[in-house]
């Protein structure tokens, strides 16, 4: 009885402790200076607070270059203290990939060092962020308490870009979002894709543009074999030493793109095609179902109007 | 009454009430148990008979991920001699969604919803005898549906398109027998200060001859765009559907069979 109260009163504390909620992050090394934070593999929730995305670093001469910031105010803070264990210089730029909130709520922990981000990534956080933030309260509860919209102070271009002392090249893309930014560290020969590409998880899709988003994974494939690229990091799933998760996302769009198509072509209707069975291939991979049923949401009604004929 | 079917008597039974129709006296409970059931019972169905039937199926998505376009599947196929089909949501702000009239089609509709908030989402349909045989479902959402203002009051597009219809039918195959219709329009629900309602009113099916094979009184809180999914039974040939909404915008056209 004495062990089971004991057990009782820890879960309790656990609750009253998750206003200042542990994320756990531990660096990866990854290459030589560029490390990662590799989330969870699943949807937000109370338990994970968020945390189901990849961030990064890459540690300078001169300073730090972070690779979006998390979920919330606490994860970026979080993060800031694991990337000051690491090393003593100073952040010299925090650069967003793309306006969803994973990847942008942690940037009031930087508020006092630059933060870049395309210019579509920074309209985007400053009209759908508050949105984003309250749907992320509501999902993940007191994780998220005190975080408040951080939106980007710096317009990055596409292009080479010297921070910290050290050489990027910036891919300015579109498909997963309409503003996609992804970093190649040219010293390590580390890409870190963002959102464009997904490794053995289920992609979202809220502001996917299915087209824009193949023509850019052909142009990261070929960016792989031009630059030599050895690791790869992907917005979620497991970091790689090959292309393999390129492969990997191009083929459920294009299984998805399909399949929405077959579907509004053989006249199903929304909740018909939202009640299909994922192939064979997708049943195990984490979250599959769910980012399937949005990915209906979200892409069906085109599919459809596609497949509609005009009368008179 | 006297038909019910083994599939009516056991729903009846689970839900632990008399398998006849409402005397004033004794009133079946809502499977649903929802809070404004009896709200429901006075304003849609105005004391009109009624039971609850497992034989009015609806279907929606147990939750709904994007609240703005919740698909709604009506089959009431299951019954005989429909009248008259009211769909409604009993937490929404505007609780009437659409009233289908299928004429000489089967009573089976599929489109698309704006919800509030979480609901149930209702089929109340009316029989030849005047008796409501009610079925629903339950949808939870993320809220804000209905005051979010629709993508189509912002944007140009579709007050060059507005109005624009798009169908196909199918004439084999497993969907035999289906049309589907698309309409361009906002569907404002007027509950956005500054925007007006804006929606279609009416849409009618009708065959070769000019009878109608259905009709559908449409209110604000269906989708943006509106996608009907409908069948067309035993009528074979071409149809015209024409409709209007609510400022006296008109269409009309021909679809091929
Ligand atoms: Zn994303």
């Amino acid at each position: 009885m004495r062990r089971f109260i004991s057990i009782v009163v820890a879960c309790l504390s656990c609750h009253a402790w998750a206003a200042d909620a542990d994320y756990h992050l531990t660096p990866l090394a990854v290459a030589d200076g560029v490390y990662a934070f590799v989330g969870e593999q699943a949807d937000f929730n109370p338990s994970n607070g968020g945390n189901i995305v990849n961030t990064g670093f890459i540690v300078g001469t001169e300073g730090v270059i972070v690779i979006d910031t998390g979920p919330s105010r606490q994860y970026g803070e979080q993060m800031r203290a694991a990337i000051a264990r690491i090393t003593p210089k100073p952040i010299a730029l925090v650069i967003n990939t793309h306006h969803h909130p994973d990847h942008f709520l942690g940037n009031q922990a930087f508020a006092d060092t630059p933060i870049g981000a395309l210019a579509g990534t920074r309209k985007g956080i400053t009209t759908e962020g508050d949105a984003f933030a309250e749907n992320l309260f509501r999902l993940t509860g007191s994780w998220m308490s005190g975080t408040e919209l951080k939106a980007p102070d710096q317009i990055l271009q596409a292009g080479p870009l010297k921070a910290g002392g050290r050489s990027l090249i910036l891919l300015a893309m579109k498909g997963h979002t309409d503003a996609d930014l992804a970093v190649f560290d040219a010293d390590s020969a580390t890409l870190f894709a963002g959102d464009l590409v997904f490794n053995l998880r289920a992609p979202t899709t809220p502001h996917a543009h299915l087209e824009h988003w193949k023509d850019t994974l052909r142009a990261l494939d070929a960016f792989m074999t031009t630059q030599r690229v050895r690791v790869l990091v992907p917005g979620h799933g497991p970091i790689a030493r090959n292309a393999a998760p390129i492969a990997w996302t191009r083929d459920w769009l294009t299984w998805l793109d399909t399949s929405l198509r077959e579907a509004a072509a053989d006249g199903l209707d929304m909740n018909e095609t939202l009640t299909r069975p994922l192939p064979e291939v997708y049943r195990n991979i984490p979250v599959a179902g769910a980012e399937y049923r949005r990915s209906v949401g979200h892409l069906f009604p085109a599919a459809e109007a596609g497949a509609l004929q005009p009368n008179n | 009454m006297i038909k019910l079917t083994s599939a009516l008597a056991c729903a009846l039974l689970l839900a632990n009430i008399t398998p006849l129709p409402t005397q004033a006296a004794e009133r079946p409970s809502d499977p649903l148990a929802s809070p404004r059931w009896g709200d429901m019972e006075k304003g849609i169905l105005s004391g009109a008979t009624y039971v609850f039937d497992a034989r009015v199926k609806v279907e929606a998505p147990d939750t709904a991920e994007n609240p703005l376009n919740v698909p709604i599947t009506i089959d009431a196929t299951g019954l005989s001699d429909v009248k008259e089909i009211l769909v409604f949501a009993d937490f929404n702000p505007i609780l009437e969604i659409l009233r289908f009239y299928p004429d000489a089609a089967p009573a089976y509709l599929g489109f698309r919803v704006k919800l509030q908030q979480s609901t149930p989402v209702r089929a109340a349909v009316r029989t030849g005898d005047g008796v409501w045989h009610i079925g629903g479902t339950l949808v939870n959402t993320v809220g804000g549906g209905c005051t979010a203002p629709s993508m189509g009051a912002t944007s140009p597009e579709w007050q060059k398109r507005l109005n624009e219809v798009t169908t196909r039918t199918w004439n084999e195959g497993p969907m035999s027998g289906r049309l589907r219709m698309r309409i361009i329009h906002p569907m404002d629900t007027g509950l956005i200060p500054g925007i007006p309602p804006f929606h279609i009113e009416s849409v009618v099916l009708s065959d070769e001859a000019g009878r109608p094979l259905a009709r559908l009184e449409v209110s604000q809180p269906v989708s943006e765009n509106p996608v009907f999914t409908l069948n067309r039974g035993s009528t074979t040939g071409t149809l015209n559907a024409r409709g209007r909404d609510n400022n006296g915008n008109t269409f009309n056209v021909r679809i091929p069979q």
